[in-house]
């Protein structure tokens, strides 16, 4: 297939992952911040990927079928909670749950 | 396909830019599904035919219909978005921003610096993904089914939980 460096795979990965982490911290909507916290899953599993085929081996494309389960489970669960804090709380403001008192 | 690696990886990165600043939720998750998409072609140049399948089937079509879904029934409107635009300011994100481009731009220099072993030219195929997926990794696989499993369930408490709740206290 390609013949590109493994190094310019890794820097789309790690471009991908700071880009998430930039929406992680910039945004106050909880829906948002589920989405970027998707797009550093997705970054990760990209990183294994390319590294996994740098050496021929499908050990990194093992890791990226873990990290899709665990971001679906972790998306089925994230969502569930933000449809629970907008029943209570009558909107998706992260800051709006900062008193835990139980 | 070199060509289709940097086009993809550049598409990718736009609309990923798009997608975290955009104060409306589904034109944000739309430019979200064009990023994976995106994704779904540099791992198919990278010579993962798999993955790649797996990340339009599950990604872009499962996970991002549940976002859609919960999007419909939180029923943002038009208020919503101006919501977003006013939590968006420069000074918001500003700060985020530069420390992430620094971050970023130390990882591209070390990366860069690391020199260029080319990719193998020969794309790994689904059967020796799954030899390996029930081989060594047997007992990660029935961990992920038992992490589903959990998922699943925590899904269902916590969105059946709340209205049982409610119902209690209205009565």
């Amino acid at each position: 297939m390609a013949d590109v460096p493994m190094a310019h795979g890794l820097i789309l990965a790690g471009v991908l992952f700071v880009l998430g982490l930039a929406g992680v911290l910039a945004r106050r909507n909880i829906v948002f911040m589920l989405l970027s916290i998707e797009v550093m899953l997705n970054a990760a599993g990209l990183a294994f990927v390319a590294a996994g085929s740098r050496w021929g081996q499908p050990d990194g494309q093992v890791m990226f079928v873990f990290i899709l389960s665990m971001a679906a489970a972790e998306v089925a669960v994230g969502l569930a909670l933000a449809l629970r804090l907008y029943h209570r709380f009558k909107t998706l403001d992260g800051d709006a749950v900062c008193e835990m008192r139980g | 396909m070199n060509v289709t690696f940097y086009l993809s990886a550049a598409v990718a990165v736009l609309a990923t830019v798009l997608a975290i600043t955009r104060p409306n939720a589904v034109h944000a998750l739309l430019y979200l599904i064009v990023s994976l998409l995106a994704v779904a072609l540099v791992l198919y140049t990278l010579g993962a035919p798999f993955v790649a399948a797996l990340e339009v089937i599950i990604y872009a079509g499962a996970i991002m219909v549940l976002f859609v879904f919960v999007i419909m029934m939180l029923n943002l409107g038009a208020q919503a978005a101006e919501q977003e635009r006013k939590w968006m300011r420069l000074g918001t994100w500003l700060g985020p921003a530069l420390l992430a481009l620094v971050l970023v731009g130390e990882l591209i220099a070390v990366l860069a610096s690391a020199g260029g072993q080319a990719i193998a030219p020969r794309p790994i195929e689904p059967k020796q993904v799954g030899l390996a997926l029930f081989g060594p990794y047997l007992l990660g696989v029935e961990l992920a089914s038992m992490l589903l499993l959990a998922g699943l369930i925590g899904a269902s408490h916590l969105g059946r939980h709340g209205r049982l709740r409610e119902r209690k206290g209205g009565a």
